[in-house]
């Protein structure tokens, strides 16, 4: 049996955790919810920093938990990356790389190179981490948590710390450990943004509870959740290109029912996006429009309906080919134009992201 | 300068006070650790008893002592059914008196470094295999340096500067437990001024360089925390 079953029962003073989980035993599972949501907890829980009196954890059938049977987190094959790098200050951020790699089985350990090129941290190697800045420690932290070579990662906000610009220069980083790691990881966080970027599956949660878990996609574009993205609520395709228009400076990009023209960000023909089109940025009409602005036109029907947060507003899912896309329209608009489930319609596309 | 029962009180008080400080760095310690982990209700009575030698007149204290290591009392009933004899008036009835007078100025430092380490670093530790003893050597030790600094240096000195403890337990045994404070004593007593400015001179500027020592230690080393 691979993946993760997890089930936690943890009552504190003003907070219950109450979850029954399965994830995956690959790519990234993103937690997700508001602050308070019980999302860090379940992570320290997996992690064995929490001790959930009535709980049962499996990881690729091993119990961790449960049984009468519990697993100290120092013998539990994880990397954590604090939301804080957390780096020991005494410690060269070799020596911090260094630490855990010591204390695993010697058959088990490999070189650190590869990691300390895949983070660039390979500059850093003498210094003290309080010289470090906070892009750079959490860079270390997150190479001394793959230095252990674990079999599960866990993440607990590793940008939530960090400002606007520091963010950019991590989020490459975790996005080539996406690719590239073989080993499940659990990845907690509050931004839509790094949801769209990084996840494969996606976890909602709210006052301690899961209120929804599912392939990225799909619980996206679930409008029967009340997820609060705000002005995040989307849809993320995965595409690739397919032209590049050095003319125009545009790429066309294909996912599984249609495609799309975005600005050419220097992709290669052949490379897979992730294509992330947010619900305010589409809308509906019943007519092809002939003479628009807008290029990205595709043919769809309305599979689902919902109110929105706004009572003015509603939230539209069209179905294009095997993708979904979500449009938010006003009540009136909808009205006026008689949108109905099972209705024939053209998506019009204003502004497609591209996540990498 | 000094005469020789000068230099054997010297000697003496720095070899009580040595030992104490290493007798309370091992006792003192998981003491410390405890007090700054511990959520059991009982902490805050532990913490009050350990640090009872801060308020008490060390004649009380002594006093106490006296009796628990005397023939009659439990202690003293002990040693002697071990075969020691009675411990009052020996060098270690000393230093296990200096022992209890002292306890306050190792425990709270390191109780107090402790704490301000958190308990984030011994996570991170787990989470990178290592086990709770292991976290505690390799993380919380050196983390909690400049406290074990702090704290060696006030027990050392706090035991050189112990007077009243040493008049109940010691007595006044040259070479045994005469110690500089009590040979200080001893010549203001004689109206031996010279003697005694001789002896006070050399604790007084011991005094000051362990301070200095110390306080110019503390300046070093007070940027730290987790980054």
């Amino acid at each position: 049996m691979t993946g993760i079953q997890a089930r936690f029962r943890l009552a504190w003073p003003g907070f219950t955790l109450e979850v029954e989980l399965e994830l995956p035993a690959r790519g990234v599972t993103a937690l997700f919810g508001h602050s308070g949501s019980g999302k860090t907890t379940l992570l320290r829980c997996i992690a064995g920093l929490e001790q959930a009196p009535q709980g049962r954890l499996l990881v690729d059938g091993e119990v961790w938990q449960g049984d009468g049977h519990w697993v100290p987190t120092h013998q539990r094959p994880i990397g954590y990356v604090f939301q804080e790098a957390s780096l020991f200050p005494h410690l060269s951020v070799m020596d911090n790389l260094r630490y855990g790699l010591r204390r695993i089985p010697v058959a088990q350990r490999q070189s650190l190179d590869p990691v300390i090129e895949r983070l660039g941290i390979g500059h850093l190697l003498e210094r003290k981490p309080n010289g470090l800045s906070g892009g750079e420690r959490q860079r270390v932290g997150m190479a001394r948590a793959l230095a252990v070579r674990p079999r599960l990662l866990l993440m607990d906000e590793p940008l939530a710390a960090l400002d606007l610009q520091r963010k950019q220069e991590i989020l490459p980083y975790l996005e080539r450990l996406h690719d590239e790691l073989d080993i499940p990881v659990l990845y907690v966080t509050h931004s839509p943004d790094e949801v769209a970027r990084l996840a494969d599956h996606l976890v909602v949660m709210d006052g301690g509870k899961v209120i929804a878990s599912g392939p990225l996609a799909d619980t996206l574009a679930r409008l029967d959740l009340p997820i609060r993205l705000g002005e995040d609520v989307g849809a993320v395709l995965e595409a690739t290109v397919v032209v590049v228009d050095p003319h125009w400076h545009l790429a066309r990009v294909d996912f599984a029912g249609g495609s799309l023209w975005t600005r050419d960000q220097g992709l290669a023909v052949g490379h897979r996006v992730r294509v992330r089109i947010l619900a305010r940025d589409v809308s509906l009409a019943r007519e092809q429009p002939s003479a628009s602005s807008i290029q990205n036109v595709l043919r769809g029907q309305v599979d689902a309906m919902a109110d929105d947060e706004h009572p003015g507003l509603v939230l539209v899912r069209v179905q294009v080919g095997t993708s979904r896309f979500v449009a938010r329209l006003t009540k009136r608009a909808a009205a006026t134009l008689e949108v109905a489930v099972g209705q024939a319609l053209w998506v019009q596309v204003k502004s497609v992201a591209l996540l990498k | 300068m000094l005469s020789d029962g000068d230099l054997q009180a010297l000697w003496l008080t720095v070899r009580l006070a040595g030992i104490v400080t290493l007798i309370l760095l091992l006792l003192g310690t998981p003491i410390a650790w405890w007090l700054a982990r511990s959520k059991a209700w009982w902490k805050g009575p532990v913490g009050a008893v350990v640090a009872l030698p801060l308020v008490l007149p060390p004649s009380v204290l002594g006093f106490y002592l006296l009796l628990a290591m005397g023939p009659n009392g439990p202690v003293g009933q002990l040693t002697q059914a071990l075969g020691i004899g009675p411990l009052p008036f020996t060098f270690w009835g000393l230093v296990i008196a200096s022992v209890f007078y002292s306890l306050p100025f190792m425990v709270q430092p390191l109780q107090t470094a402790f704490e301000s380490i958190g308990e984030r670093p011994l996570e991170v530790a787990a989470t990178l295999r290592a086990s709770p003893l292991d976290a505690f050597f390799t993380v919380a030790v050196p983390l909690a340096r400049p406290g074990f600094l702090t704290a060696c240096v006030l027990t050392f000195a706090h035991t050189v500067g112990e007077f009243g403890v040493v008049l109940m337990i010691g007595g006044n045994l040259p070479g045994v437990t005469r110690v500089a404070s009590v040979q200080i004593y001893d010549h203001v007593e004689a109206l031996e001024y010279m003697q005694a400015h001789r002896l006070a001179a050399v604790m007084l500027i011991f005094s000051f360089l362990v301070l200095l020592a110390l306080y110019a230690g503390r300046t070093r080393s007070s940027q730290g925390g987790m980054a």
